[in-house]
C-alpha cells in the first residue's frame, strides 16, 4: 500500500509582535511617537519556530506538550486561523478543525436553530442538516428539547448536541484540541467509539491533548513540542515518556529578540502576551508556586522520596519540614495530592489520623512525615501540603503545587487512580 | 521515514494553505461532491458553495435575532417606518412647514431618511461585526467578508420593508409613479455597494483601533447634516451643492426622489447645469471605494484571528 500524505508542514514559524504598549487607539498612536525616547521595545514572542512534519493518510497523529509550548498555536495554523509568519501547510483534501465544540452556538435561538446554524459553519447546507436532523438530535439524546432556546439546556445537554454535530462533519482531516476530552464517563465513552469509527473510515485526525492515556490508546504517533520547538516524533510511548521527563528540567525562559531585555521586560511581555492572545501563548513557563497564609507556621522544606515513582515503589514518603514563626496554638498539618489536571485523588490530616492538634512555641521546628500507598495513576501528580490552626479556620501556610512526583506505569487504566489490584481467574468444566 | 510533497504528489486535489494566501476561501470541499477527482479547477460553485451556505445561515440568524424578546416582533419592522412618517409629517410638514414648494413633502422626507438610515444602520452595525464575531474567529477559519456581506443583506431587508411602507404612503398620497420608478433598482444598488464598502474598511480598522467608532457616530452626526435629506437642495449656494453631490449619498437620495416622489427637485444632474456625465463622479466615488474597500478588508482579514 502506498503511503499518502493528507499534511505536511514545513518550517513553520510563528512571531507574534507584542509592542510594549498596544497602539489600540488613536491617541495612544499619537502619544506613542512623541514618548519614543523612552525605548519602545518591541518584543517578539515566538510560538513556533520550525516545525516540520508530515501526517499519512488515515493516521492517528497526538500532539503534546506543556502549557505555552504553542501546540493551540500549531493547531491553530493547520485550522487557517493563524497564517505561519514563515514555511507552508499542505493539505490533502477537507480539513475540519474542532478548537471548540458547537463554534457559532447561539443561546437566544433553539436547539433546531443551532443544529442549523452550527450546520452552516461545518459546512452543510439546510438540506443536507435536514436530511441528517433526526439522527442529530436522536444521537444527542435530546428529541424533547429541541425547540427551547439553548440558554435553558443544561451545560451537558449543549456539549452533547454539540458534539452529536461535530459527528457528523463529513472531512478527510479532523484537527482535535483537548475539548473533546472533557464530559463526564459517558461522554468520553461516546467519545472514544467515534474516534474508533473514525479510524474505520481512513480519517487523518490530528489531535492536541494533555491527556497520555488518551494518546497510547489512539494515537498511531505522536509529536512532543517544548518552548516552541518540536522535541521529537515517534511512537507513543517514547513521546509520553518524554513528556512526563519535561516536568523534572527547570522551567524554560521566554523566547526574546531583545537579548538585552531585562527580566522584568521579559515578565511585562509575558503578562501582555497572556493577554493579548489568552489562547495562543497561554503561559510562557509553569506557574510560580501559589503559597498563602498568615506564615505564624510554615514549611521548611518539602521533601518526596522520589520524584519518579514506579510500580516497584509500595509507598511514597512525603517529608514536611516546618518552622514556627510565633507561637501557634492547635496546629493541624496536611496535604492533598492532585493529579495533572488539578483533581484532588487523596488527602489527610494530623487530625484525621487521631492526633491531638500541636501547640507550637516560637521556634520550633516540627517534621511531619506521611507515608503514602502507591496508588496513583500513570502521570505527573502534585503534592498540596497546608498548616491550619483555629479548627482550621486559619491557615498559616498553604502550599499548591509544593511538590510534584511522576508515576510510570506498566498497567495502564483511564481512571484517576491505579492501586495494585490483584486477579483470580478460576475457569470451570468447558 | 517520512514522504515529502514532491511537485508531482501535492497537485492531486490538494488545497494549499500558505503564507501568501490567496481568496479568504479555503474551506471549500474539493473532494465531498465529486469523489476523489483528478486535478481540476474548482469550479464557481464549489467554491463559493462555504461562504453561500454561511452567508444565507447568518442572515436569517440575524433576522430571527433582531426583535427578540420584543411582544411585536416583526412587526416593528413595518412600525418603525409608519411612526416615522407621522412624526415627520407633523413636524416638517404641518409645524415647520419645511417643504414649502416640494410635493408630497412627508413621502418626500420619509424616502429620503429611510435610505439615509439604512446607510447609517448598514455602517454602524459593520464596526464592531469583525470584533463581535472574535469567538468565531479564533476557533474556525471562513471567509470573513461573509460577516459584513451578511450585515448588509441584514439591513438590506430592512430597507425594503421600509420602502414597502413608503409604496404604502406613495398610494396613500395619490403619487403618480410612472415607469421610471424602475430606475430605483439601481440607485438601490449603488447605495448597497457603497455601504457595503464603508462597512468593509470600518470593521478592519476597527479591529485595530476601536476609536473608529466614535469618530464615525460623529462623522456621521456631521455627514447627515451636510446631506439635502431635511432640507431642499435649493435652499444651499449652488457652489456648495456641487460639493455635497460629489457624496453618492446626495445623489442616490435626490435621485430616489426624483424617479419616486416628485420631479420638482433637484439631483445632481440640475445642480452642475445639466451635464450629463457628472453621474459617473458619484458612481466612480462608489465604484473605486468598494475596490479599496474589499481589497484593503482582504490584506487585513489574514490577520483578524490574531488581532482581536
Amino acid at each position: 500500500m502506498t503511503r499518502e500524505l493528507a499534511l505536511s508542514v514545513t518550517d513553520v514559524s510563528k512571531r507574534f509582535t507584542l509592542p510594549h504598549e498596544r497602539i489600540t487607539t488613536v491617541k495612544s498612536l499619537f502619544t506613542g511617537l512623541v514618548k519614543r525616547q523612552s525605548k519602545i521595545v518591541n518584543e517578539t514572542q515566538h510560538a513556533l519556530q520550525d516545525i516540520s512534519f508530515e501526517v499519512e493518510r488515515g493516521e492517528f497523529f497526538g500532539i503534546v506538550g506543556r502549557n505555552g509550548s504553542g501546540k493551540s498555536t500549531l493547531l491553530k495554523i493547520m485550522a487557517g486561523i493563524y497564517r505561519p509568519s514563515t514555511g507552508s501547510v499542505v493539505k490533502t483534501g477537507r480539513l475540519v478543525p474542532f478548537i471548540e465544540l458547537g463554534v457559532g452556538f447561539n443561546p437566544e435561538l433553539t436547539g433546531r436553530e443551532n443544529v442549523y446554524l452550527n450546520g452552516a459553519m461545518l459546512g452543510f447546507s439546510a438540506r443536507e442538516i435536514e436530511a441528517l436532523y433526526s439522527d442529530i438530535v436522536e444521537f444527542a439524546e435530546l428529541e424533547r428539547f429541541m425547540d427551547q432556546k439553548l440558554k435553558n439546556y443544561s451545560s451537558g445537554m449543549q456539549v452533547r448536541l454539540a458534539f452529536s454535530m461535530a459527528t457528523r462533519a463529513k472531512t478527510d482531516i479532523l484537527l482535535i484540541d483537548e475539548v473533546l476530552a472533557v464530559g463526564d464517563a459517558d461522554f468520553q465513552r461516546k467519545c472514544f467509539d467515534y474516534f474508533k469509527s473514525l479510524k474505520k473510515q481512513n480519517v487523518t485526525v490530528v489531535f492536541v491533548t494533555h491527556d497520555m492515556s488518551a494518546v497510547r490508546e489512539h494515537c498511531d504517533r505522536a509529536m512532543l513540542i517544548e518552548d516552541s520547538r518540536i522535541v521529537s516524533i515517534g511512537d507513543t510511548d517514547m513521546i509520553t515518556k518524554q513528556y512526563f521527563e519535561l516536568f523534572h528540567l527547570p522551567a524554560p525562559a521566554l523566547h526574546s529578540d531583545e537579548n538585552g531585555a531585562e527580566a522584568e521586560v521579559e515578565a511585562e511581555a509575558e503578562a501582555e502576551a497572556e493577554a493579548q492572545h489568552p489562547q495562543v501563548v497561554e503561559q510562557a513557563e509553569e506557574p510560580a508556586p501559589k503559597r498563602w497564609g498568615s506564615m505564624k507556621a510554615a514549611f521548611t522544606s518539602i521533601d518526596l522520596s522520589s520524584s519518579r515513582v514506579t510500580d516497584a515503589d509500595d509507598t511514597i514518603s512525603i517529608t514536611c519540614t516546618a518552622e514556627a514563626k510565633e507561637s501557634v496554638e492547635d496546629a493541624v498539618f496536611g496535604f492533598m495530592i492532585r493529579n495533572a489536571s488539578g483533581q484532588p485523588i487523596l488527602g489527610t490530616n494530623t487530625e484525621i489520623k487521631g492526633q491531638r492538634p500541636m501547640s507550637l512555641a516560637e521556634g520550633q521546628k516540627v517534621v511531619v512525615r506521611w507515608s503514602v500507598p502507591n496508588v496513583f495513576n500513570e502521570g505527573l501528580h502534585w503534592l498540596e501540603p497546608a498548616i491550619v490552626h483555629n479548627g482550621g479556620g486559619d491557615v498559616c501556610d498553604w502550599w499548591q503545587e509544593a511538590a510534584s512526583f511522576t508515576v510510570v506505569r506498566q498497567e495502564r487504566t483511564p481512571y484517576i487512580v491505579s492501586p495494585a489490584i490483584d486477579l483470580v481467574i478460576e475457569k470451570g468444566q468447558g | 521515514m517520512t514522504i515529502r510533497p514532491g511537485a508531482g504528489q501535492a497537485t492531486q486535489g490538494s488545497a494549499q494553505v500558505a503564507v501568501a494566501d490567496g481568496p479568504p476561501a479555503t474551506e471549500t470541499s474539493t473532494k465531498r461532491s465529486r469523489g476523489l477527482a483528478g486535478p481540476k479547477r474548482q469550479n464557481l460553485f464549489d467554491r463559493y458553495r462555504y461562504p453561500f451556505i454561511l452567508l444565507g445561515r447568518l442572515v436569517r440568524t440575524d433576522f430571527k435575532l433582531r426583535y427578540h424578546g420584543s411582544a411585536l416582533g416583526y412587526l416593528w419592522s413595518l412600525l418603525r417606518p409608519l411612526f416615522l412618517f407621522v412624526v415627520l409629517y407633523f413636524v416638517f410638514a404641518r409645524f415647520l412647514k419645511l417643504g414649502a414648494g416640494i410635493p408630497h413633502f412627508p413621502q418626500y422626507l420619509l424616502l429620503g431618511i429611510v435610505l439615509w438610515n439604512y446607510f447609517a444602520e448598514v455602517t454602524a452595525n459593520s464596526i464592531a461585526a469583525i470584533v463581535g464575531k472574535g469567538d468565531l474567529l479564533r476557533k474556525i477559519d471562513f471567509p470573513k467578508y461573509v460577516i459584513i456581506l451578511a450585515g448588509s443583506f441584514s439591513a438590506f431587508i430592512n430597507l425594503l420593508l421600509n420602502l414597502a411602507v413608503l409604496g404604502v404612503f406613495l398610494a396613500v398620497g395619490r403619487v403618480h409613479v410612472g415607469w421610471n420608478a424602475l430606475l430605483i433598482v439601481p440607485l438601490i444598488a449603488e447605495l448597497f455597494v457603497f455601504g457595503l464598502a464603508l462597512s468593509f474598511v470600518l470593521s478592519a480598522l476597527y479591529v485595530r483601533f476601536r476609536d473608529v467608532a466614535f469618530i464615525w457616530e460623529v462623522f456621521m452626526q456631521a455627514a447627515f447634516y451636510a446631506t439635502p435629506i431635511l432640507y431642499s437642495v435649493s435652499f444651499v449656494p449652488q457652489s456648495i451643492a456641487q460639493l455635497q453631490f460629489l457624496s453618492p449619498m446626495a445623489q442616490i437620495i435626490q435621485d430616489a426622489r426624483y424617479v419616486l416622489v416628485t420631479d420638482q427637485t433637484q439631483t445632481i444632474y440640475d445642480v452642475y447645469d445639466g451635464r450629463v456625465w457628472v453621474w459617473l463622479v458619484p458612481l466612480a466615488v462608489c465604484l473605486v471605494s468598494v475596490i479599496l474597500a474589499a481589497t484593503y478588508f482582504r490584506s487585513r482579514s489574514k490577520y483578524f484571528a490574531e488581532e482581536i
